[in-house]
């Protein structure tokens, strides 16, 4: 079932990446981590889909964000991150998905590890964590290309600054800050072992990313003790734009 | 086999198969009728290049599911599926 949504704010998060938050008077509510799908049709009647994981936590303000970003040869992406203006509709289908998801109720220790692109649901979770003042141990491990290429970097900080906050460990595998002390580099058995939680805690783990990072980490967890099952993933394509 | 190819994950093809399930297949459990593996939807393998969608097993990476839409309405194409289970809870 498709529903129109409203542009009500944009948002610029890098230079390629632009946050939309869109209103839709008959939204029923999501949950973090879930995703919607966006329609788009040409005068001629060709139509496109794309999904897009949802970035704000859930609300009574039937709004909700997502975060986008621009693909040099997208079909779609390109139309989201520089032509809408506030007060385009867009024809939207969701919320979806009932896997890949953090509700309060859950107490556990949380692992994110994001690849890019794929912090997008799980900042929604650690939003989430943030407006229900839970204080359930969260960590996010944040695997980037370089620091200007982050997402949210100002509202990761100001979360991350809080008592019985989110513990927020980036790796830069292009280009780090200066002073960093670790050099670029993919997430290796060293940095999951240093940043993640202990698999003696139980942890529940949400990876993001395209699919080898996936892939990759999730092999990284198992092999540091976590339980297959508590291991919840979610691929992006090799564009990063899902299809 | 076909790992070559580039593939998402099950939750890729919710919103194409909320088309034709009432409830949320992410979360339900799918048994393999070729290996028995039994795992969440949202861990299959989705491929998306074709003309439709195709869930393959993450274990042994047979075909679960195909569906395609066309003019003439939704093909859904289940039988490398012993079942779906879906959680009647919440």
């Amino acid at each position: 079932m498709w529903r129109v949504g409203t542009v009500v704010a944009l948002h610029d998060e890098t230079a390629t990446t632009r946050t939309i938050t869109l209103e839709l008077p008959d939204w029923p509510g999501h949950v973090a981590g879930q995703h919607l799908d966006v329609r788009l049709t040409a005068p001629d009647g060709y139509s496109a889909v794309r999904s897009y994981s949802i970035a704000s936590a859930p609300n009574t303000e039937r709004r909700v964000q997502i975060t986008v970003e621009r693909l040099p040869n997208g079909e779609v992406s390109p139309y989201l991150t520089q032509e809408v203006i506030v007060g385009d509709r867009l024809e939207l289908r969701g919320p979806i998905g009932g896997w890949f998801v953090w509700r309060r109720q859950q107490t556990e220790p949380i692992q994110l590890v994001a690849g890019g692109s794929g912090i997008v649901p799980l900042m929604a979770m650690i939003r989430s964590r943030a407006s229900a003042s839970s204080t359930v141990p969260f960590r996010l491990l944040y695997s980037v290309r370089e620091p200007g290429a982050v997402f949210y970097r100002d509202e990761l900080r100001t979360l991350s600054a809080e008592h019985r906050s989110v513990i927020v460990t980036y790796a830069y595998t292009r280009t780090v800050p200066k002073d960093w002390p670790r050099p670029p580099g993919r997430i290796d058995a060293a940095l999951i072992r240093a940043t993640t939680w202990p698999a003696h805690l139980g942890p529940a783990c949400y990876i993001c990313g395209p699919t080898p990072f996936v892939e990759t980490v999730a092999n990284l967890l198992t092999a540091s003790g976590n339980d297959r099952d508590k291991i919840r993933t979610e691929r992006f394509g090799p564009t990063g734009e899902r299809k | 086999m076909s790992s070559h190819i580039a593939y998402l994950d099950g939750n890729a093809a919710a919103g194409e198969l909320s088309k034709v399930f009432a409830m949320d297949v992410t979360a339900a459990q799918g048994k393999c009728k070729h290996c028995g593996a039994t795992r969440r939807f949202a861990e299959a393998r989705l491929y998306m290049e074709g003309p439709g969608v195709v869930a393959r097993c993450c274990v042994c990476e047979h075909v679960l599911l195909r569906v395609v839409s066309s003019c003439q309405g939704v093909f859904l194409d289940v039988r490398g599926l012993t079942y779906l289970r879906f959680d009647m809870m919440g």
